[in-house]
């Protein structure tokens, strides 16, 4: 009888999924695209400024007058709402701020995406230069192992740490180390595997402008003896994160992995109208990846156009949890089960020849 | 040796659009600017060899469909992350409402 040994994942960049991956054609694959029109296309990847200005001014907004509550209210319970909002605007839809104008693709004018890119990768404690690399290499090897660096949650699940990610207390203590390590010049294996190196000077440089930063910040709320620079400053990644963990989880959670058609790994749902504009409408995720010239105010019309051709959205971010939540589970046993969603009778079928769809592994 | 081929026809590319062109096991880029002028580069970005006719043209950008790394197409001139490495160009001429690119030189 003959033991077949299962191999685990090693999500190492570095590693021997890295090797296998490369070697069998799953890194910089060829991926699967939903044919749509390139007119229509085109249309749809035009770029404006006016939809992200008009949000811009909204976003900014809310956070100075949430600011300004939390301020005036200090030092009594009112404050509470007034850091909720903030909180949420902060280091949630900072998020998806840092995601669209990473992209370039939220604003026509360049600068202003890079303003913009800036200001949101300091509130999610994100080195500007490291994650721009890293969500390239996110695009490329979309939840391939051993080459994705942005994996949310790995196989086997560690249901402790994915509830944890909700607090942004696990998040904290990687971003901040992270930061003060790159600050010092010192660039993990893994970042310099998706980092070119003529970039590296630069993900330093930038480390330590969001250090001197919060250097500043800590010495202000010693020379007044209050924590509320702190509260405005670097402590919303923690107890503002939760929507943007909420909304961001279900991109790929539970999906299919080392696979080349977006719609085995990534998910759409619908969402309400407030949680799309912190989210500046991420929940149409499979369209994001297939299209990511897309910008975020097309995104509902792109959907429209290939939803034919895609797995049936989630009605809404309960649903698509109560889905989630048993594939986590056997998961726990048999880290190789996913959930295999089904195709309309209008889709073109997922092409077997290119992914390892065990059926015994999946969930249909 | 350098050597004028004909890519395509004028009306083949819209303005301010692009168009793959594929001879001899190698992939070419042909633009139509706003300006009604014709340029040509390599067919595949130089980050991740996605082929750029899939790209959007705005003004003298060419911008990758896979990675949004942008390319002034007139120069080849990379324009900022993910794309690090220039884009080679192609002379280009228009005759007889064909649009001829030289390839076989260096240029760009």
């Amino acid at each position: 009888m003959t033991i077949v040994e299962k191999k685990k994942r090693d999500y190492s960049l570095v590693g021997e999924s890295t090797r296998r991956a490369i070697e069998t054609g799953l890194a910089s694959a060829e991926w699967y695209h939903t044919e749509a029109p390139r007119k229509v296309m085109k249309e749809l990847m035009q770029r404006s400024d006016g939809p992200a200005i008009r949000d811009t001014i909204v976003w900014l907004g809310v956070l100075l007058l949430s600011a300004a509550g939390a301020i005036a209210f200090w030092g009594t319970w009112w404050c509470v709402p007034f850091f909720f909002v903030y909180g949420v605007f902060y280091a949630s839809a900072s998020d998806s701020r840092w995601h669209e104008c990473g992209h370039g693709t939220a604003f026509r004018t360049r600068w202003m995406n890079d303003v913009v890119y800036q200001i949101a990768s300091f509130m999610l404690m994100r080195n500007p230069v490291t994650w721009r690399w890293s969500h390239a290499r996110h695009h490329t090897d979309t939840i391939i192992v051993g080459r994705d660096a942005e994996i949310a949650v790995m196989r086997p699940p560690d249901l402790l740490k994915a509830a944890l990610t909700f607090t942004g207390l696990l998040d904290f203590r990687y971003s901040l180390p992270t930061l003060f390590r790159n600050a010092l010049g010192n660039l993990s294996a893994d970042e310099k595997s998706y980092i070119p190196e003529m970039e590296w000077p630069k993900a330093i440089v930038a480390a330590r402008w969001h250090v001197a930063i919060y250097v500043a910040t800590v010495a202000l709320a010693i020379a007044i003896r209050s924590w509320l620079p702190l509260m405005l400053v670097g402590l919303p990644r923690l107890y503002g994160t939760w929507h943007m963990v909420m909304t961001g989880l279900l991109q790929h959670i539970g999906l299919a992995d080392n696979v080349v058609d977006h719609r085995l790994n990534t998910r759409t749902v619908y969402m309400n109208p407030i949680s799309r504009f912190i989210y500046w409408n991420m929940n149409y995720h499979v369209e994001h990846h297939m299209f990511p010239m897309v910008p975020y105010h097309a995104l509902p019309r792109l959907h429209e156009l290939i939803k034919h051709d895609l797995p049936e959205a989630n009605p809404s971010m309960w649903h698509a949890y109560r889905e989630v939540w048993p594939v986590l589970l056997k998961q726990l046993k048999y880290e190789d089960y996913f959930l295999k969603r089904d195709l309309p009778p209008t889709a073109r079928p997922y092409r077997g020849e290119f992914h390892d769809l065990t059926v015994s592994a999946a969930a249909e | 040796m350098p050597e004028w081929i004909v890519a395509c026809a004028v009306d083949d590319v819209d303005e301010e659009d692009v168009i793959r062109f594929d001879h001899h096991g190698r992939t070419f880029a042909i633009y139509r600017s706003p300006e009604d002028e014709f340029f040509a580069t390599d067919g595949l970005c130089t980050h991740e060899k996605v082929h750029l006719a899939d790209g959007l043209v705005m003004d003298d950008i060419i911008e990758c469909p896979k990675h949004n790394g942008r390319f002034n197409y007139k120069t080849g001139a990379a324009r900022g992350a993910p794309v690090c490495v220039n884009l080679q160009t192609y002379p280009v001429k228009v005759e007889a409402g064909k649009v001829m690119i030289e390839i076989g030189g260096v240029h760009g």
